[in-house]
């Protein structure tokens, strides 16, 4: 079976202050079928680009990406990015449209892809519910909390009826204990759902509690550190003592790096 | 902070408790607390805004009947404000047949301009060369005054209805051209890649996105442009008309009635107003979530 998504020597670099900046410089990751995989590094080490590609808004200057196998499409007019439309993709912000109520919000996805009103509305109820948004659908996003719409993000997301979720820095926005809930919602997708995941992080106890597999990234240029598998048992605990070693090893890899940096 | 955060609970829980905030406890938590309070404020608003300006009025009304009473000013300088009032009864019929005349040539006019303005806006926007091309002209074209091509006009399409509909027009057509193009550049470009990201097509993007987003915009622009299409049909009317408010004046001013001039000036304050009312009407109907974020809680 192929991959979910094989990310191989992705290069990428950005004209700035009159100079070339290097972001990614060959990072290559992989996320099989039905796996929980996090990206962790520090900010501005490129992460989101390399989710940008993925997501196909942003062309790479060299590597591959394939999603279950397929190479991106070439660039059309049509939908101005190479890979779009193949992944769900979730971002901090929760780009909820703002003149369009909860359900109209949660539907989007499906209502471009061409369902049915009927059934991308029942579909979404239903959805809704699961994630304690019952009674909320005929609500503007204005009105709802920041763990409410970022719950209306996920569950737009997952109606899209991709199999491979990437979510950037999902929670970056939300306090510590909107966060905690969330992610308890995070793992439901792995689990209820059966769905594949690159999660973006910058939270280590984040990834800790919620990955398979982490990879860490090294800033400047962008590129992967290590890749660390957790074969922790769930469910996890912050106070876990596998989960508290897990963390200290990850923040030694990031420190490590840190300390390069700003050598 | 790790002492707050909870290990992520098994998935069969399907309420997480999220903090007060976030808790959902009946259906509609906002309606019943808070709707109430919520009038009341509205309410008295409400009156905060319509007495003031309603007090001053009626100050300036009474100091200048009190003035030209004390003064004897005849009334063809200036009328005073029961002597307008009286006109405005007694020759309510010519008034008000007049002002049909003078709003239907507004409407039209703007009906035109909008339909016109917000076609080439979406051009304008979704064309380079089309901007390239027409935007310099659309915002040189605002250099020239309407009041001096308003006798040109009245040459070319005549003493009749079509000249001051050309002028309301003019003048109603350019607000719309910017604020309809500054509105579609709006939106937000992170919600435009996530419809690209689902799929959508540009078309479809400017549909769910560009769209909603320029609204507000438009309807700013249109509640400038309604009430100032007023003034170009009556420079319509006085540069070369038969029928209309702004020929009523013109007439009305030769012949020293200046209290009928006065009763038209009321008219058309009225109408443009009435027509500014309206267009706020229609947008606060037609964007209910413009209102969603303050009217239950204060803004998020």
């Amino acid at each position: 079976m192929a991959a979910a998504l094989e990310i191989r020597d992705l290069k990428k670099r950005f004209w700035h202050n009159g100079g070339w900046l290097d972001v990614l410089a060959g990072v290559s990751l992989h996320v099989a079928p039905g796996e929980f995989v996090t990206l962790v590094g520090p900010s501005g080490c490129g992460k989101s680009t390399v989710c940008n590609i993925v997501a196909g808004l942003v062309r790479p200057d060299g590597g591959t990406v394939a999603v279950w196998g397929e190479s991106p499409p070439a660039r059309s007019a049509a939908t101005g990015g190479a890979g779009a439309g193949r992944v769900a993709y979730m971002q901090q912000k929760d780009l909820l449209l703002p003149w369009r109520t909860v359900l109209d919000n949660a539907v989007l996805g499906l209502e471009i892809q061409g369902t049915p009103r009927a059934a991308a509305r029942a579909e979404a109820r239903a959805m809704l519910r699961r994630f304690g948004l019952d009674g909320f659908g005929g609500a503007y996003p204005a009105t709802l909390s920041g763990g409410m719409r970022q719950r209306v993000a996920l569950v737009r997301t997952l109606l899209c009826r991709r199999d491979l979720l990437v979510l950037d820095e999902p929670f970056g926005a939300l306090d510590a204990m909107t966060r905690g809930a969330m992610q308890g919602y995070l793992l439901r997708l792995r689990e209820e759902f059966d769905r594949t995941v690159l999660l973006i992080t910058h939270d280590v106890e984040e990834a800790v509690l919620l990955s398979d597999r982490v990879y860490v990234m090294a800033a400047r240029p962008g590129r992967i550190r290590a890749e660390r598998r957790l074969d922790l048992p769930r469910p996890r605990r912050s106070t876990d003592p596998g989960v508290v070693a897990e963390k200290a090893a990850l923040l030694d890899l990031l420190h490590a790096d840190m300390a390069e940096a700003f050598a | 902070m790790s002492v707050l955060r909870t290990a992520p609970r098994p998935p069969a829980a399907p309420h997480m408790d999220e903090g007060p905030a976030d808790r959902p406890p009946d259906p509609n938590p906002r309606r019943g607390t808070e709707t109430a309070p919520a009038a009341r404020a509205g309410l008295r608003g409400w009156t905060a805004h319509v007495v003031p300006p309603l007090v001053l009025l009626t100050v300036i009304l009474a100091a200048w009947e009190a003035a030209v009473r004390a003064f004897g000013i005849p009334f063809y300088i200036l009328p005073a404000p029961s002597r307008i009032a009286g006109v405005l009864v007694t020759d309510r019929a010519l008034l008000f047949g007049e002002a049909a005349v003078t709003l239907g040539e507004v409407m039209l006019g703007f009906a035109i301009a909008f339909v016109v303005g917000v076609v080439l806006a979406l051009l304008i926007f979704s064309s380079r060369t089309v901007e390239r091309a027409v935007y310099p002209l659309v915002i040189a074209s605002q250099t020239v005054p309407v009041f001096a091509i308003a006798p040109l006009l009245v040459v070319w399409f005549g003493y009749g209805t079509v000249s001051k509909v050309v002028m309301a027009a003019l003048i109603v057509f350019f607000p719309i051209v910017v604020n309809t193009v500054d509105g579609l550049r709006a939106a937000d470009p992170d919600m435009v890649n996530l419809l690209v990201i689902l799929g959508a097509r540009p078309a479809a993007i400017v549909r769910r996105v560009r769209i909603p987003a320029a609204l507000p915009f438009v309807f700013s622009g249109t509640r400038i442009a309604v009430a100032t299409s007023v003034i170009g049909a009556v420079i319509g009317e006085w540069v070369g008309s038969t029928r209309g408010l702004g020929y009523l004046m013109i007439h009305a001013n030769a012949q020293l009635h200046v209290d009928l001039v006065f009763a038209v000036i009321v008219y058309l304050s009225v109408m443009a107003t009435a027509l500014f009312w309206t267009v706020s009407l229609v947008e606060w109907a037609a964007l209910p979530w413009r209102r969603a974020g303050t009217a239950g809680q204060g803004g998020v």
